[in-house]
């Protein structure tokens, strides 16, 4: 179990985290979610007793991190950014050095054995590590990391880099390890979050913005109710058609996707699917649909949405800064 | 402590460096052995000794120079300050590594010792006072350079950064010379590590002698902890 009471970092007046609570259960998965810079990495630092709070307390299993910090270090298992690897070791030297590093009193052979087999390194482990590929050296950090089998894992951002395939194994073991760990994981991507984790905490600028089930969360975010279309015509004539079909709210007219072809986004009402609506009523005036699909909010959108309420402002600003790179009038 | 002791020590072999400092260390003690001793007759290998503090002055700085700037680049470290391990036997573990090849290096004297034993009546008094005085001065320059490797990322600066303080080290006597007031100089000339280096150099073993040598590297090994720890708390 890991608990955060109040945890506040400051570097100089710049406050990296400030103020957060939270609470893992045991076997629980809690995704930590948020931007570049939003204080995932640092939070993660504290928990894991590399560097020290400002403020407020962290315990793991119930002791503080600060209080008696080796104790609470023999619970963890981390992974961090940068998986901390000693390229000139061959997997199973630098393996078994974790291991006596961490002081492990499980059955050395059959422990390291187990861990490769889980994390699929059974094949690479007379190799050096500076020869490994970047999604084997994750894994080789992940192995690193279960050495002991700790009760409380904490990986930041561990499918950065990774290939799709892996990118998948690693979120289903992930999942797997949860029933028994407690796991705090990292992340800037929203579908893996809500892939893999129980209860997400995002963070935004060192604040906690929300911290709810992913069920809930994810509910809430969730976006049917927007579609965006690209439909060829007129887009004034176009706009009018789609205002007038039954529980559509707001129709905001995109950019240019082609010649006579706009992009647009519709707001329906929640809980309505105005879809069908739409095609008949487009097709009645012949104008043909060429995409349409739900708009899933990017992370960006989530955080404009948590942090402001308001979501088409942030899609709208994001879309014509593309629109200005594309063009390469990128803003100065 | 042992786990990163191990580790360091087979680092240093698993790359060139072990091999080299060792390689210098005979080269040189071979050579001043030779120039000192074979070539002249003598059995006096007090200036043997005294060449290899110079040679150690320099070059236990490279053997020093990855143990924390490289944890520190490769952001390894991590694994280790989140480890359930003591920042002392941390440092201790990395402290003998780098200790135990000095030594590898340093015992061939002994050997040259034995050597001239066969051939000639030597003077034991004055070799085991020159070795247990470079080693306890090898002991000083190891834990200096760990030091002043755990400040920084870069093995270059470490390097350069250990000698100028292994420098420094040697000449406060010199320091000492030119301090006009009397009292001031005179608690610089205690501090000498030179003085105390060559009082057993004649062959006196003096106790406070090894106290001196053994308090300067705690207090090195001392501040690296503090370094490691400041560092979680900045």
């Amino acid at each position: 179990m890991i608990e955060v009471r109040h945890l506040t970092k400051s570097y100089g007046p710049k406050k990296a985290v400030n103020d957060i609570s939270f609470t893992a259960e045991d076997g629980q998965v809690l995704g930590f979610l948020g931007p570049n810079g939003a204080g995932k990495s640092t939070t993660m630092n504290i928990l894991t007793g590399y560097i020290s709070s400002t403020e407020g307390q962290a315990f793991i299993n119930g002791i503080d991190i600060l209080e008696d910090p080796i104790k609470a270090k023999s619970f963890i298992g981390y992974l961090p950014e940068q998986p901390p690897l000693y390229y000139d070791m061959t997997v199973d030297e630098y393996l078994s050095f974790v291991y006596s590093l961490k002081k492990c009193r499980l059955p050395k052979k059959s422990h390291l054995n187990e861990i490769c087999e889980i994390v699929k390194l059974t094949d690479v482990r007379g190799r050096l590590i500076k020869n490994l590929s970047k999604g084997y050296k994750q894994r080789v950090g992940f192995a690193q990391a279960l050495v002991g089998n700790p009760k409380v894992l904490i990986l930041d951002e561990p499918t950065v880099g990774l290939d799709p395939k892996q990118i998948i194994e690693i979120r289903t073991l992930i999942k797997r390890l949860g029933k028994n760990h407690t796991v705090i994981l990292s992340s800037h991507i929203l579908p893996e979050v809500q892939a893999v984790c129980d209860r997400i905490v995002v963070i935004n600028k060192g604040r906690i913005v929300a911290n709810d089930n992913a069920d809930t969360l994810a509910r809430n975010l969730s976006a049917d109710h927007k579609l965006i279309l690209h439909i060829e015509g007129s887009s004034d004539e176009v706009k009018k058609v789609l205002e007038s079909v039954t529980d559509v709210e707001r129709v905001f007219v995109g950019r240019q996707v082609d010649e006579r072809v706009y992009e647009y986004h519709v707001e329906a009402k929640e809980g309505s699917d105005v879809r069908r609506g739409i095609f008949k009523k487009l097709a009645a005036r012949n104008y043909p649909i060429l995409m349409m699909r739900s708009n899933e909010l990017s992370l960006e959108e989530v955080f404009l949405k948590l942090t402001t309420g308001d979501e088409y402002g942030g899609a709208e600003k994001i879309e014509t800064k593309f629109d200005k790179l594309e063009k390469g009038e990128e803003d100065k | 402590m042992t786990a990163i002791m191990k580790r360091e020590l087979s680092a240093y072999f698993k790359s060139p460096i072990g091999y080299v400092f060792i390689a210098v260390s005979f080269l040189f003690s071979g050579f001043f052995f030779w120039y000192f001793a074979l070539s002249v007759g003598s059995t006096d290998i007090s200036y043997v000794f005294l060449g290899m503090f110079y040679v150690y002055m320099i070059f236990v700085p490279v053997l020093t120079m990855r143990l924390m700037a490289d944890e520190n680049k490769q952001r390894t470290d991590q694994l280790l300050l989140t480890s359930p391990v003591g920042l002392m036997r941390l440092v201790a573990g990395k402290f003998l590594s780098a200790y135990i090849v000095f030594m590898l290096g340093d015992i061939v004297l002994l050997i040259y010792g034995v050597v001239m034993s066969f051939f000639a009546a030597v003077n034991w008094a004055i070799i085991f006072g020159n070795f247990v005085a470079l080693a306890l001065i090898g002991a000083i320059f190891v834990s200096a350079g760990l030091f002043v490797s755990t400040l920084t990322e870069s093995q270059m600066v470490a390097a350069i950064g250990s000698i100028a303080v292994n420098v420094a080290l040697a000449l406060i006597n010199v320091v000492a010379t030119v301090v006009p007031v009397q009292v001031i100089s005179d608690v610089i000339k205690q501090l000498s590590v030179f003085d105390r280096y060559y009082e057993f150099t004649t062959g006196i073993f003096s106790l406070s002698g090894v106290i001196f040598f053994l308090s300067a590297v705690v207090i090195f090994l001392f501040l690296t902890v503090r370094v490691l720890e400041r560092r979680r708390w900045a």
